[in-house]
């Protein structure tokens, strides 16, 4: 694998390695080694055009725990934002030798055009490219629920999902849709229908327009957050009137099965889709889907980078 | 291909090794033993089995994967990650003995080495190996050696055991793939 641009490149056993892997990688980083010198020598540039805290620390923090040297680039405070294009900043990239890039953009498809042009060399990682794919994300998100539902197994088969609120602007929605099917779990879509896109009934999911009688059949109940700044148009009447029917509170958490759990990729807006209450409950486990992203990301970089290309005989 | 092992012979030389160790440790009180994955840590589990058989009481033993530390990581496709199990006891201040299957080149040992260094100081490490097959490429020696199989480079040495391969054996291959 040389880049990881959406999970529909992935096979079952590509994404079940990269898991095993994480936790593998998890189990040292919590021991007492911190830092391994896996990819010593190795340049990593995290190149975000749109701002973000959780992917970006969690993609520097997973490539140093692997001894890689990280330059940071975001647009703001770079040439990016004096216009120049995604064609010269990849050229300017490939002159200073970097081994990889982790590319969050507001364009779909930009890391894929990123890796299928000439421009440079190196892996390219997709860190979320506008309402497209955050493979990252989704590979993380199931990491957290093996770790926490699996029944023993490598896959998720036999669990269900519900992802909840604003479908149509989420990238983690449709990397989760495809990786959690993919890894055998039953995934249901809660949205109202103004927020779900065209096209919804081919995903390997199914759809509810409520959420009261979705919510005490399934495992894993995982919000996403209402994306503001993506909205030109008005989807729903007003926040309150979403927060009553799409929102989680403690009286909709309360009818989750026993063992359930609530997930968010973040950032949250506490009192639209899901209540502070419910965030800092025992059910969530929004805290550890962060701490697990570094594990999975270094699986990721790990699986990218630390191999070579050339094979060579095995003694 | 020539059998170089038989089953009994692989018994022997590890009872023998396990014997070793423990005359050369004064009895198994400071030890503990950290088998290399895959098979290194069978190994190390079978000394281990031995050395409490012999001695009436439990040996600490773990195992060491050092896949993230081998040098020679870009010139292969990723390797799987196996897992690394250090006995609670630690090896701060123990005499660690490393247990690996073949011992050729040495730079699984020197990798094994500097994933020691990160875990903790132990007091001194000692190395035993099934098969020696020869052409170090480092500064490396084994303590503890089942048997010395002079070959060639373009041999190639398989060792099979019960729990992972349904049987006992070394056999010597000619010509790697």
């Amino acid at each position: 694998m040389r880049h990881l641009l959406s999970i529909s490149d992935l096979s079952k056993s590509d994404a079940i390695s990269i898991l095993d892997t994480a936790a593998e990688l998890a189990r040292v980083s919590d021991g007492a080694v911190k830092k391994l010198p896996t990819l010593r020598g190795r340049t990593i540039v995290n190149l975000f055009a749109e701002d973000s805290t959780r992917t970006r620390i969690s993609f520097e923090a997973a490539a140093k725990r692997l001894s890689a040297d990280v330059i940071n680039f975001s647009a703001k405070g770079s040439s990016l934002s004096k216009g120049e294009s995604l064609k010269d900043t990849a050229m300017t990239l490939q002159a200073m030798g970097a081994d990889a890039v982790v590319i969050r953009h507001p364009a779909s498809g930009a890391a894929q055009r990123l890796a299928d042009s000439e421009w440079m060399s190196g892996s390219v990682v997709n860190a979320g490219d506008g309402t497209h794919e955050h493979p990252s994300q989704a590979l993380l998100d199931a990491f957290t629920i093996r770790k926490h539902l699996g029944m023993g197994g490598s896959d998720l088969s036999g669990l269900s999902v519900a992802i909840v609120g604003d479908i149509l602007h989420s990238r983690v929605a449709r990397s989760n849709v495809l990786l959690l099917s993919l890894l055998g779990a039953k995934v249901t879509l809660v949205a109202p229908p103004t927020l779900l896109p065209v096209g919804i009934h081919n995903w390997p999911a199914t759809v509810s327009y409520d959420l009261d009688s979705v919510i005490p059949h399934v495992d894993v109940v995982m919000m996403l957050r209402v994306q503001q700044e993506r909205m030109s148009d008005l989807f729903f009447p007003n926040a309150r009137e979403y927060s009553r029917y799409f929102g989680l509170n403690a009286e909709r958490m309360s009818t989750m099965k026993s063992g359930a759990i609530v997930m968010h990729p973040g950032p949250m807006n506490r009192g639209l889709e899901i209540s502070a209450e419910v965030a800092d409950s025992a059910r969530s486990v929004i805290r550890e889907q962060v701490t697990n992203g570094v594990s999975v990301r270094m699986a990721i970089l790990y699986v990218l980078l630390a191999g070579g290309a050339l094979e060579v005989g095995s003694n | 291909m020539s059998v170089a092992l038989s089953a009994q012979d692989i018994t022997r030389a590890l009872t023998r090794i396990s014997h070793e160790i423990l005359e050369r440790n004064q009895g198994s009180s400071n030890i503990v033993l950290l088998g290399i994955p895959t098979r290194g840590a069978h190994i190390a589990g079978r000394i281990s089995a031995m050395i409490t058989a012999i001695e009436g009481s439990e040996v600490p033993t773990g195992t060491l994967d050092i896949t993230l530390f081998r040098d020679d990581l870009r010139m292969r496709p990723p390797r799987a990650i196996m897992p690394t199990k250090i006995p609670t006891s630690g090896i701060e201040g123990k005499d660690v003995i490393l247990v690996d299957d073949v011992l050729f080149s040495g730079r699984t040992i020197r990798a094994a080495l500097d994933a020691l260094g990160e875990i903790g100081r132990p007091r001194a490490v000692q190395l035993a190996a099934l098969v020696d097959r020869g052409h170090r490429e480092l500064p490396i020696k084994a303590d503890f050696i089942g048997k010395n199989l002079p070959t060639s480079k373009n041999q190639s040495v398989k060792v099979l055991l019960s729990e992972i391969d349904g049987r006992d054996e070394v056999t010597i291959e000619e010509g790697t793939e």
